[in-house]
């Protein structure tokens, strides 16, 4: 099973890596550009969400129907369903260091393959700022 | 005066680098990967989640890493295959460090990023992912609006 399960992963995260690479989000000016409302706007992400949210609003309700996944035991849809503090103030974060470095995680991954250093080192400060995360999260 | 001379900006859709077809088909591949994800072993794909989950080393990690490695592999066939990847960094390496420090932290607090909150929480009309994307879009654009 765990066979089966890591090699549908490696594909199913191949069609994830070159969606981003075709979306143009793997370049953080692209990123930039959508960002930069006040200037130069670039709307093509508009089109990326578009695509993205249009595919699984179609796909999950049908999975829904399902009795489970192929290669778990169950789905594991999120139940938490309010607006709390750490939600609001983790997003403020995430969106500064977005508009920064114009890298978000999928992205971050998914560029190591291309222009290694500047992903590598982006990717490590991530894993850390993640591991920092997790521990003010549980102190909560 | 005009919206733009009255706030002093200057909004001009950028139809140089607007590539709608392309981003919409990276969009619907994305969205794609998203259902199978959730197919085949149940999970949101949100990738601050499962990068998150590789540090705890879980019982359950095969799949995530394998899922790591995947993107990495798609990219690198993408650009190798089907067309060359344009990237330009735009931060210097110390603010690299900080961006992705502050990334890190916030999706840990916030739990989740562009393609958890973004693609799988918005297209199930999750209030939590749709407060999240309007927030960190909207942080996001205040950011460039003071360094770009």
């Amino acid at each position: 099973m765990k066979m089966k399960q890591s090699m549908a992963a490696l594909i199913i995260g191949g069609f994830f890596g070159a969606g981003l690479a075709m979306a143009g989000m793997l370049n953080p000016a692209k990123v930039q550009g959508f960002l930069n409302i006040t200037g130069q706007w670039d709307p093509s992400l508009m089109f990326v969400m578009i695509g993205g949210i249009g595919v699984a609003a179609i796909g999950f309700p049908i999975l829904r129907r399902r009795s489970g996944p192929v290669l778990a035991d169950s789905y594991s849809w999120p139940e938490l369903v309010t607006l709390d503090r750490p939600l609001l103030l983790g997003s403020a974060i995430f969106g500064i260091g977005w508009g920064l470095g114009g890298l978000c995680p999928g992205p971050a991954i998914a560029v190591l393959s291309i222009a290694f250093w500047p992903a590598a080192i982006f990717t490590a400060s991530m894993l850390a700022g993640l591991f920092i995360g997790q521990k003010l999260k549980a102190a909560q | 005066m005009n919206f733009n001379q009255k706030w002093g900006c200057n909004m001009q859709i950028d139809w140089a680098n607007f590539t709608p077809y392309m981003s919409l088909g990276g969009g619907v591949l994305i969205g794609l990967a998203a259902v199978l994800l959730m197919a085949f072993q149940g999970r949101i794909m949100g990738i601050s989640g499962i990068a998150a989950s590789v540090l705890q080393s879980r019982p359950d990690n095969h799949w995530r890493m394998s899922f790591l490695i995947g993107t990495l592999v798609g990219s690198a066939l993408f650009a190798a295959i089907i067309a060359p990847v344009e990237l330009m960094m735009v931060a210097s390496l110390p603010v690299l460090v900080i961006a992705g420090l502050l990334v890190g932290i916030g999706t840990a607090l916030g739990s989740g990023c562009t393609s958890g909150h973004g693609i799988c929480g918005i297209s199930r009309f999750s209030v939590r992912s749709i407060g999240a994307t309007c927030v960190f879009v909207f942080t996001g654009m205040v950011t460039v609006f003071f360094v770009a």
